[in-house]
């Protein structure tokens, strides 16, 4: 049933492409704007690349989270899903799932592309990559908080930027740094296992305060 | 067994009904009447466990249905009036992933066989988005035919559908009924059934 929920936001998500490429191409451009705007000086851009790579993640998991339940609210499907004959929980985390396969690993995979204009090491790009695998899976997992509890309000994008991305501070300060910990040479292990740390909390957490906005916004 | 006991609702500051006590033993239909806005929607809601009454309480086997849980959506296929369809989908598509949520597989060739019942054959590889108001719920109702539920719980099913749709419909209840099974249905049309086979509930 769980494999049920994912196939049917993973077919959802091919059908209706263009929403999860457009969030994609946000990331690409709001990360490209920088090395344009400020010019060829490469260590200031080294100096504010992850900064402005996390940042522009955040903001395009943003983005997504309005796909998350919105549609499924408003054709009844969501109502159906809180009817299946299984906890609520797993409902979430499939459907928290797809979309992090449609937009957390994706942004990932694309940022080492991005982090070469900000003149990135290799060994910076792998650490990048690793700390967006395991940081966008946060992302969305809290984000759907949000999204469930401003579920149906009208100018619910709004309020969902404010009650969200608050929550996002600490992802983005582990996550960016790992990555200036790789640049500067020191350690990183320390942000990347804190950061590993806030996964497994919220994969226990998230989708239970989820389930319970669900059925308060549902009621 | 489906019990409720001086059930009570309110909607914002507005009470909408109370005292509303009912028994369906197996092979009952219950049909609820009332004006608009008087609160259908809400009781059948809070027959499926969507909505927590405001006072008295809900049983099914004598358990009461919020401390059934998972268990009690085993026992119920609800259609409310929204389709519950996603629209980028082909009716196959919908059906079989409503009958795989639900934990039943359901191949391509049985979709294809139980939708030609509910008469779409031939239309069944369209999305759900160009079909008409009528189909989609055609669509919507074609649930019903592959779930083993023994409660069914139907909000204005026959709202959009032609006369033969609603024979159609008629006759699953009866069906379904005959078979030992319990159906609650908010409607207004009149049923084509004898007046002493099935109890109305009157919300005014």
């Amino acid at each position: 049933m769980f494999r049920w929920i994912v196939v049917r936001d993973l077919t959802l998500a091919w059908k209706s492409r263009v929403d999860v490429l457009s969030t994609l191409f946000f990331f690409l451009i709001v990360v490209s704007l920088f090395p344009l705007g400020i010019g060829p000086e490469t260590n200031l851009l080294r100096l504010i690349a992850p900064g402005v790579v996390w940042v522009a993640a955040l903001l395009a998991s943003m983005l997504s989270l309005g796909r998350l339940f919105a549609n499924d609210y408003q054709d009844g499907t969501l109502e159906q899903l809180l009817l299946t004959p299984q906890p609520l929980y797993l409902v979430v985390l499939g459907k928290v799932l797809a979309l992090w396969l449609v937009s957390g690993v994706p942004l990932a995979l694309m940022s080492p592309v991005l982090g070469i204009q900000f003149g990135l090491s290799g060994n910076t790009l792998f650490v990048l990559v690793v700390s967006l695998l395991l940081g966008t899976p946060v992302l969305a997992l809290i984000g759907s908080i949000g999204a469930a509890l401003t579920l149906g309000l009208r100018g619910g994008g709004l309020l969902l930027s404010i009650l969200v991305l608050p929550l996002y501070i600490p992802v983005l300060i582990f996550g960016s740094g790992a990555v200036d910990a790789s640049i500067t040479g020191m350690g990183l292990q320390g942000s990347l296992s804190l950061l590993g740390a806030v996964l497994v909390l919220s994969l226990v957490f998230a989708p239970w305060a989820t389930s319970a906005a669900l059925r308060i916004s549902l009621e | 067994m489906l019990e409720a006991t001086s059930l009570g609702c309110v909607r914002g500051d507005r009470r909408l009904f109370t005292n509303v006590n009912f028994a369906l033993g197996p092979g009952s239909l219950l049909q609820v009447q009332g004006p608009n806005g008087s609160g259908k929607t809400s009781l059948l809601r809070m027959i499926c466990g969507l909505l927590a009454p405001a006072e008295g309480e809900i049983r099914w086997q004598a358990a009461n249905i919020h401390s059934l849980g998972e268990e009690y959506f085993t026992s119920l296929a609800y259609i409310g009036h929204r389709n519950g369809l996603k629209e980028e989908l082909t009716p196959i598509e919908n059906l079989r992933v409503a009958s795989g949520l639900t934990g039943t597989q359901l191949s391509h060739d049985e979709a294809t066989i139980v939708l030609g019942k509910v008469g779409l054959a031939g239309r069944e590889h369209l999305p759900a988005r160009i079909l008409s108001e009528g189909q989609r719920r055609r669509t919507a109702l074609a649930r019903l035919l592959i779930c083993k539920a023994p409660l069914w719980v139907l909000d204005e099913v026959l709202t959009s559908l032609d006369s033969s749709a609603v024979r159609f419909v008629t006759s699953l209840i009866r069906e379904h009924t005959n078979k030992g099974g319990i159906t609650v249905v908010a409607t207004h049309h009149e049923f084509d059934l004898p007046a002493d086979s099935y109890q109305r509930l009157d919300l005014a």
